[in-house]
């Protein structure tokens, strides 16, 4: 086989010379873009690609409805005496949990485009580093706000009626994607730390699933034994809920929503930087 | 801090190890403006490394580069505002249309939007993919990505790019028409830094060529100069039967030095600079009674370049199609 001749090209049947020539002839390169711009256009792209696979939307909207229709009806009753009494209270905290749990999902895509050779390029760039992150988790964002507002409407269809009305709703679910925004940031550093989508997928869950259902969520934390009541107490994510209910009932002290802002920027200025750097580095 | 240097690409003893292993070990380039240089070599010599090294994706352990005259360490940003790389792996987005991939580039890349849509209709039409535009490239054949891809690498033009073995895996058509793009890029002026672990795709398409094996480079030079580097020439010999190699590897070995045996079982080489005796060999194989379906002395195959310069065979891996190969990513 050594002595094979070497073939000789054909000319390209693909496409005509002359348009491959003119594509080719070297075009002025434009100034970098800016780093909005740059997180925009990542951000674009994350839009694409949920335009393309809609069912990528379903873990956003079937679990959060089945968990409010479980929860109210199944556990309604025994935990709060009556289903509309326990729905004021389980609402926001539906909304709470079913948003972090979708950060899980940021730090499994990450990971799954690494296996990929697009980032590779990306990575080649001359833009902003953080760019293609910051950009995913604003197309994320956008995920937050349709389960959020699944969640919501399905409330309302159930008779919840929110005390602080729309501005209410709205505020307590903007605080909830910021704070999720926070969140996705250590899904991230996860998601380029282990080797496989599952991976992180699990230990995703392993961390949020406890860390959601040790709050104030779903129970009242006096109910708890005192050890408990305690750390529920200091978790972040029942301060969150507590800050998202007093929101939709009006009743929002300052104080706990300023520990939800705080504890998102500093997950946000820990663990952005973290990310940033794993993602030029890996 | 541009140097006007002639040099695109300019290594001094690059390293890179991961863990234990050496994946590159004191890698010299000098890479010319305007040129074809071919990184040639076997599956995990360490070709996607040095590439990943270059374009800034990876630091070296040691030594320095200099590519179009930036640093690749401390001008990092400079060096991604010139070149582009096409990996190995395809690096374009599968789950976005072909449309969509360009378009998200040229935005990337700093053009306004209508800018970046013209620019990639452009480019979709120049290497016929069209009408596939509007499918996602999960759904393109081997070809149509791979020219995607390196339509992908000169949306806006680079001045260097980096293409990591651009026809492993494609068919020899598909083949052809990505080479005749490389062509008609270097014809515009850009140099291009060519991995590949085909023999004859580095002899057609490379003004020069790096053999590279184990992290180290192991010769360099033109592909005539490769060649003459292990003598000018080669004894061919095809048998009618390939038991008969075993005699037939005897007597030529008796004639002249270093008979080596062809993949294909009923061949076999040597070395041999002089028809005549290259002749005397083949007169005594059939003195000898071995029956000879053909024969040819010609200059020596960059299979043969490798096999001398390594000791064994650069087809460990097969040289058609083998399937995509993660390479030393992974390592």
């Amino acid at each position: 086989m050594s002595t094979s001749p070497t073939t000789p090209a054909q000319p390209a049947p693909m496409a005509e010379q002359g348009a491959l020539r003119k594509a080719l002839a070297s075009t002025p390169r434009p100034p970098r873009p800016s780093a909005v711009s740059a997180a925009l256009t990542f951000g674009w792209r994350g839009m694409l690609k949920v335009k393309h696979v809609p069912e990528q939307l379903l873990d956003v909207t079937i679990t959060p409805v089945m968990f409010v229709v479980m929860f109210t009806y199944i556990f309604g009753g025994a935990i709060a005496g009556s289903t509309g009494e326990y729905l004021d209270y389980i609402l926001p905290g539906i909304l709470v949990m079913s948003v972090l749990f979708t950060t899980v999902y940021s730090g499994v895509a990450l990971n799954t485009d690494l296996t990929k050779g697009v980032v590779d390029r990306f990575r080649s760039l001359p833009i902003w580093r953080s760019a293609p992150l910051v950009g995913s988790l604003l197309g994320d964002s956008v995920r937050y706000l349709v389960g959020g507002t699944v969640i919501i409407v399905l409330g309302l269809i159930l008779g919840y009626r929110p005390g602080a009305g729309i501005v209410g709703v709205l505020a307590a679910l903007g605080l909830v994607i910021v704070f999720a925004f926070g969140l996705s940031w250590v899904f991230m550093t996860i998601g380029l730390v282990l080797r496989s989508p599952s991976a992180v997928l699990n230990a995703g869950f392993m961390g949020i699933f406890p860390l959601t259902f040790l709050s104030n969520v779903f129970v009242k934390p006096e109910t708890l034994p005192s050890g408990l009541e305690a750390f529920v107490n200091v978790n972040p994510i029942s301060v969150l809920a507590t800050a998202s209910r007093g929101l939709m009932e009006g009743t929002a002290s300052a104080e706990d929503i300023a520990i939800v802002l705080g504890t998102a920027a500093v997950l946000t200025a820990v663990f952005a930087p973290l990310t940033t750097r794993l993602y030029r580095s890996r | 801090m541009t140097t006007h240097s002639p040099l695109a690409v300019e290594a001094t003893g690059l390293v890179k190890s991961f863990g234990e292993v050496r994946a590159v070990d004191g890698v010299d380039l000098a890479v010319r403006s305007g040129t074809v240089y071919g990184v040639l070599g076997p599956n995990g010599a360490g070709k996607t490394t040095t590439i990943r090294m270059l374009a800034t994706l990876l630091r070296p352990d040691g030594g320095s580069a200099r590519v179009l005259g930036h640093d690749i360490v401390s001008e990092g940003e400079a060096v991604r505002g010139l070149v582009s790389l096409t990996g190995q792996l395809a690096s374009v987005d599968e789950d976005l249309t072909g449309n969509e991939n360009l378009i998200l580039l040229g935005r990337l890349l700093g053009l306004k939007r209508p800018a970046a849509k013209a620019r990639a209709a452009e480019l979709l039409e120049a290497f016929g993919i069209a009408e596939a535009s509007g499918r996602l490239v999960k759904n393109y054949s081997g070809g149509m990505r791979r020219r995607l891809d390196v339509a992908a690498s000169i949306v806006v033009t680079p001045q260097l790019m980096f293409l990591d073995e651009p026809t492993t895996g494609l068919d020899p058509r598909s083949r052809n028409q990505v080479w005749d793009i490389i062509r008609a890029l270097v014809a515009e002026g850009t140099t291009i830094l060519l991995c590949t672990q085909y023999l004859d795709e580095a002899d057609q398409l490379a003004d020069r060529i790096a053999v590279i094996d184990q992290g180290k480079v192991i010769a360099e030079g033109t592909a005539g100069q490769l060649k003459a580097s292990v003598g000018s020439g080669a004894l061919h010999v095809r048998l009618l039967d390939p038991d008969q190699r075993p005699e037939a590897e005897r007597v030529l070995g008796r004639e002249l030095d270093g008979v080596h045996l062809e993949p294909d079982p009923a061949s076999l080489s040597a070395p041999c600079a002089d028809a005549d005796r290259a002749a005397e060999a083949v007169a005594e194989l059939s003195r000898a009674g071995v029956s000879i379906a053909d024969f040819s002395l010609g200059q020596p195959s960059l299979d043969e370049v490798f096999l001398a310069l390594t000791g064994r065979p650069a087809d460990e891996v097969p040289s058609q199609q083998p399937a995509a190969t993660r390479e030393e990513q992974t390592a």
